[in-house]
């Protein structure tokens, strides 16, 4: 018997849910045990922080894939991948808080209010935040027009989450400039939209 | 393959010592790559034998140390020091190794002699991140690194050559590097081939790649933050996993200030940071 349209996307999602959630479960109980190299907690911050940017450019990959490259049912995961985006950075946020700053709430504020990268980094965690809550199917249809313009701030993420990569690290900079580049790429299929935004 | 030295013992204390298993696994040494994994996944094929150590510059009597002067000139010592990163992590090791002062009183140093500059093997062939601007990110090799003569001199400064009664393995600056305790662990310069007193202050790696983030002096200073972040406390490396406890606050001059605070008597530690 053919698996119809719909077992087969919803067998993806279950795919979708199944790697981002095993793979974050699996550094966490590793990371716990201390099976995660000397320093479990840069492990972790590293995962969580490369992890959300990955699954923000699948998110962000899905439109230009619908609309030019006609893989229409790909619009199915779009909701999904951003979800767990999301997840991934309220991991990451989490884990900084807990693990590396371990509740130091003033050195906490400090760092967010005094370090650029980690301002950036921060407002992105809020916007994020928003486009969570408001992907709720009721909260959605009461917003009508204004949910589109909202969830348009998912461009102002990817900035910001490009130049956070860039200045968090040392001196090698080839992985934040992939990063950018790809950023970059998403959204030029974007241009049009984004020229108005500016004009 | 590392192997057994004779040294004399330091006690412990109250100390709690980094793993040795996270000791040589979890560092930085950019020729063998940026991630803290690198330098002991990439160089395990390191080969240090025969090795040539010059002592030269402002000397009376310059000496080169071959591999087997690196263990036998000197009598060796066990020194358990707290190493502080600079990216606010700390460990606490046990070195082997002998005094840097008695290597210089050797070489006996000329009057005009007010630094002294370190250099490290440059060897693209054994080192990938020589050969390879990404991989070696992007710092100008050989790694270059100096200390003011008095720095140098003091009894705490330490060429280390073993750690956990050892000789040094490859990712940790094999055979000899040097130890710092009271300065940042990037001053700490692997794999040494030239020691040269000099006249003047000498250039250093990372302060040539970003002069506002890393000075000359990287002494531990809980009270002058790097740009990126604060400086104040730090994670101390030891075994439990995510949730061990481990931060810290960390001591001006990394807890050595008896030892090492009149070498900096009227200088201003926020501009020579």
């Amino acid at each position: 018997m053919p698996i119809s349209l719909n077992q087969h996307t919803m067998m993806i999602k279950i795919a979708i849910h199944f790697l981002c959630l095993v793979l974050l479960v699996n550094q966490y109980w590793l990371a716990l045990n201390d099976d995660l190299g000397a320093d479990p907690v840069e492990a972790i911050l590293h995962f969580t922080g490369i992890g959300a940017f990955n699954l923000l450019i699948l998110s962000l990959s899905i439109s230009p894939l619908v609309r030019i490259f006609k893989f229409t049912s790909f619009i199915h995961y779009r909701r999904l991948l951003g979800l767990y985006c999301f997840l991934y950075v309220l991991a990451h946020l989490l884990s900084f808080l807990a693990f590396e700053v371990q509740f130091d709430w003033q050195l906490f504020l400090n760092e967010i209010i005094e370090r650029p990268y980690m301002t950036f980094g921060m407002i992105a965690f809020v916007i994020l935040l928003l486009l969570t809550i408001t992907s709720i199917d009721k909260i959605k249809r009461q917003m009508r027009k204004s949910w589109q313009k909202l969830h348009h701030w998912v461009y102002l993420v990817i900035v910001l989450a490009s130049i956070h990569f860039y200045m968090s690290v040392k001196s090698d900079i080839t992985e934040p400039l992939v990063y950018a580049l790809i950023s970059l790429i998403l959204l030029s299929f974007r241009w049009k939209k984004l020229f108005k935004y500016f004009r | 393959e590392t192997q057994a030295l004779q040294y004399e013992k330091q006690a412990l204390g109250q100390q709690v010592l980094t793993p040795e298993s996270k000791v040589i696994s979890h560092n930085n040494f950019y020729e063998f790559g940026t991630a803290k994994s690198d330098p002991f996944n990439n160089s395990q094929g390191f080969k240090v034998e025969p090795w040539q150590l010059k002592v030269s510059g402002e000397v009376e009597n310059p000496i080169t140390l071959n591999y087997d002067d690196l263990t036998s000139m000197f009598t060796l010592e066990e020194r358990i020091y707290r190493l502080r990163c600079v990216e606010a992590w700390s460990m606490v090791i046990p070195w082997v190794g002998f005094q840097l002062s008695s290597l210089i009183a050797k070489a006996k140093p000329l009057s005009t002699a007010q630094y002294v500059a370190f250099e490290t093997l440059e060897d693209p062939k054994q080192m990938p991140g020589q050969a390879n601007r990404r991989l070696g990110g992007g710092i100008s090799y050989p790694y270059v690194e100096g200390l003011r003569i008095d720095e140098a001199s003091n009894p705490l400064t330490l060429m280390a050559v073993g750690l956990y009664g050892k000789t040094l393995p490859p990712q940790n600056g094999a055979p000899i590097r040097l130890v710092v305790p009271w300065k940042y662990g990037f001053k700490s310069i692997k794999s040494i081939v030239g020691i040269k007193l000099l006249k003047t202050q000498p250039p250093t790696t990372w302060n040539r790649l970003a002069a506002n983030e890393y000075g000359f002096y990287a002494n531990v200073n809980p009270e002058v933050d790097h740009p990126r972040w604060s400086q104040a406390s730090e994670r101390r490396i030891t075994t439990g996993g995510l949730l061990a406890r481990n931060r810290i606050e960390t001591q001006m001059f990394n807890g050595y200030g008896d030892e090492v605070a009149h070498l900096y008597k009227g200088l201003d530690l926020r501009k020579n940071y």
